[in-house]
């Protein structure tokens, strides 16, 4: 791969002859790198999960935050550099501001995620700027649209989405959601089965110790974007570890090659 | 020069709860021209806001506080505007305005719980006006209640018990002041939102209308002619 975009992914502002902009793509893999991150658009609302990879044991993970509330009823889930990320969150609680005191209505996904989106573009047409490491993930609850999930590409790429998954083992993440039915899913459902997907594909051996950070804007948070409830957050987890149990037990069982009786729970 | 203009706003201090009410009148000189323009509004989570004077003030003061709460929301730190530090940065914009010969033409009656370190609840009432005038006490009133109001509200505090009263007496209380307020201003209605902020937080409540008789004699000094002629 180190040979391929040789000369032509010096800067943003360079095509290669395929037609490709390397520095957007390499932007991507710093994405690609970061935790996992899900969103799913239920019925009633939306949730935000995230996979913190935690790279010091004596950090305060209290303090390490990858969602933001971008306003009252909307946040953002940053995948890939945080700093960067920090940025558009700032932009976008501006965007969200100056929409509600120009216009009196809170802005709505639309608007909002297209500001982002052309904002991260900008970044990526320009020789002495480079692109946003950053994939977000923006959750909004409006009263046109209702809840939507919107995700916000290095190369200012915005798509609408009923689920998404960025990040590590973002491929097999799909896999799973791609199962769930997003008509009937109520956000706690949803809640329990992204700490599981997010639970399953952290790997023990090869990644860091890892926090789940998750959040959502739906009806029973009276439209308002949140870190899901306390309550919810350990029943929530609780089921992501069993899940996760389930999971490396059933492994166990094809390595002994041994008939084994499955754990039944 | 105001506008559209709203009369006075009186609040109570107790030790559990402040409350506060007003009517719901917008005056475009003499004329009751918005009959439901809220003059008490709730700010944050533990805050109530009214205001008499300049109408359109009120709702820009009011909307950019509101502004300043969404940030807050936005930043998730369980950090909001408290009472007394709404109470401080109004006074500020309105000496800074004041001193630039171009007022907020209000006078505002803030008060609120504010929560200590240790989780003890303390309230807070305060008063600010265009000038940047500022003071807290345990009853404000604002424009004509100044006047007519602020000697019922003392005389009830000290009866009824200060800052042991109960909500019942506290609501009566303001009543029968805002009651006395629609008889002798003439740029009110009947038509009073009340407002409480307690330790549950703040609520501001429908309008609804106070019983007046506008026969009772101390209002009616000049008694019909008994056999007057039929005109």
């Amino acid at each position: 791969m180190s040979a391929v975009g040789v000369g032509y992914d010096l800067g943003a502002s360079t095509y290669s002859p395929t037609g490709r902009v390397f520095q957007v793509e390499y932007a991507g893999k710093a994405v690609e790198n970061s935790g996992a991150v899900i969103g799913v658009r239920c019925r009633d609302g939306v949730v935000l999960g995230v996979e913190k990879l935690i790279h010091n044991k004596m950090l305060v993970t209290s303090s390490y935050r990858r969602i933001f509330t971008t306003s009252n009823n909307s946040g953002v889930v940053i995948g890939g550099l945080l700093p960067d990320g920090r940025q558009l969150v700032t932009r976008a609680r501006e965007e969200a501001s100056s929409y509600k005191s120009n216009f009196g209505i809170p802005i709505p996904g639309k608007v909002l995620s297209q500001r982002i989106a052309l904002f991260t573009h900008a970044y990526t047409e320009y020789w002495h700027l480079r692109p946003f490491g950053v994939s977000c993930c923006l959750a909004v609850y409006d009263e046109v649209n209702g809840p939507q999930l919107y995700c916000v590409e290095p190369s200012g790429e915005c798509l609408r989405y009923h689920a998404i998954a960025v990040g590590k083992n973002a491929q097999q993440a799909r896999v799973q959601l791609e199962k769930l039915n997003f008509e009937t899913l109520t956000c706690k459902e949803a809640a329990i089965k992204i700490a599981e997907i997010i639970y399953q594909i952290h790997d023990e051996v090869k990644d860091k110790p890892f926090e789940l950070e998750m959040s959502w804007v739906c009806d029973a948070s009276q439209k308002k974007h949140q870190l899901l409830p306390s309550n919810v957050l350990t029943e929530v987890k609780a089921a992501g570890a069993k899940a996760a149990e389930e999971d490396d037990s059933d492994d166990e069982d094809d390595e002994d090659g041994n008939d084994a009786p499955a754990k039944k729970e | 020069r105001p506008i559209v203009t709203g009369t006075s706003v009186i609040a109570i201090k107790t030790d559990a709860f402040v409350m506060m009410a007003a009517d719901t009148l917008g005056s475009y000189g003499s004329l009751a021209r918005f009959h439901d323009i809220r003059r008490v509004v709730s700010v944050g989570s533990d805050c109530l806001l009214g205001a008499g004077g300049e109408i359109s003030d009120f709702q820009k003061v009011a909307q950019h506080l509101e502004d300043l709460e969404e940030e807050n929301y936005c930043y998730d730190d369980n950090v909001s505007l408290t009472a007394p530090q709404i109470h401080s940065y109004l006074t500020r914009i309105c000496y800074n305005r004041r001193s630039k010969v171009d007022p907020f033409y209000n006078q505002f009656a803030v008060g609120g719980m504010i929560t200590d370190d240790n989780g003890a609840k303390r309230t807070y009432l305060g008063y600010t006006d265009l000038f940047g005038t500022t003071f807290t006490d345990n009853y404000v009133a604002t424009g004509f209640g100044a006047h007519l109001a602020l000697p019922l509200l003392r005389k009830g505090y000290e009866t009824l018990g200060g800052a042991q009263m109960t909500v019942e007496d506290a609501r009566k209380l303001l009543a029968d002041t805002m009651r006395v307020l629609f008889y002798r201003d003439c740029k009110t209605i009947n038509r009073i939102t009340f407002g409480t902020v307690d330790a549950r937080g703040p609520n501001v409540n429908e309008p609804i209308a106070l019983q007046t008789d506008f026969n009772l004699e101390e209002i009616n000094p000049v008694k019909p002619i008994q056999n007057a002629e039929q005109e």
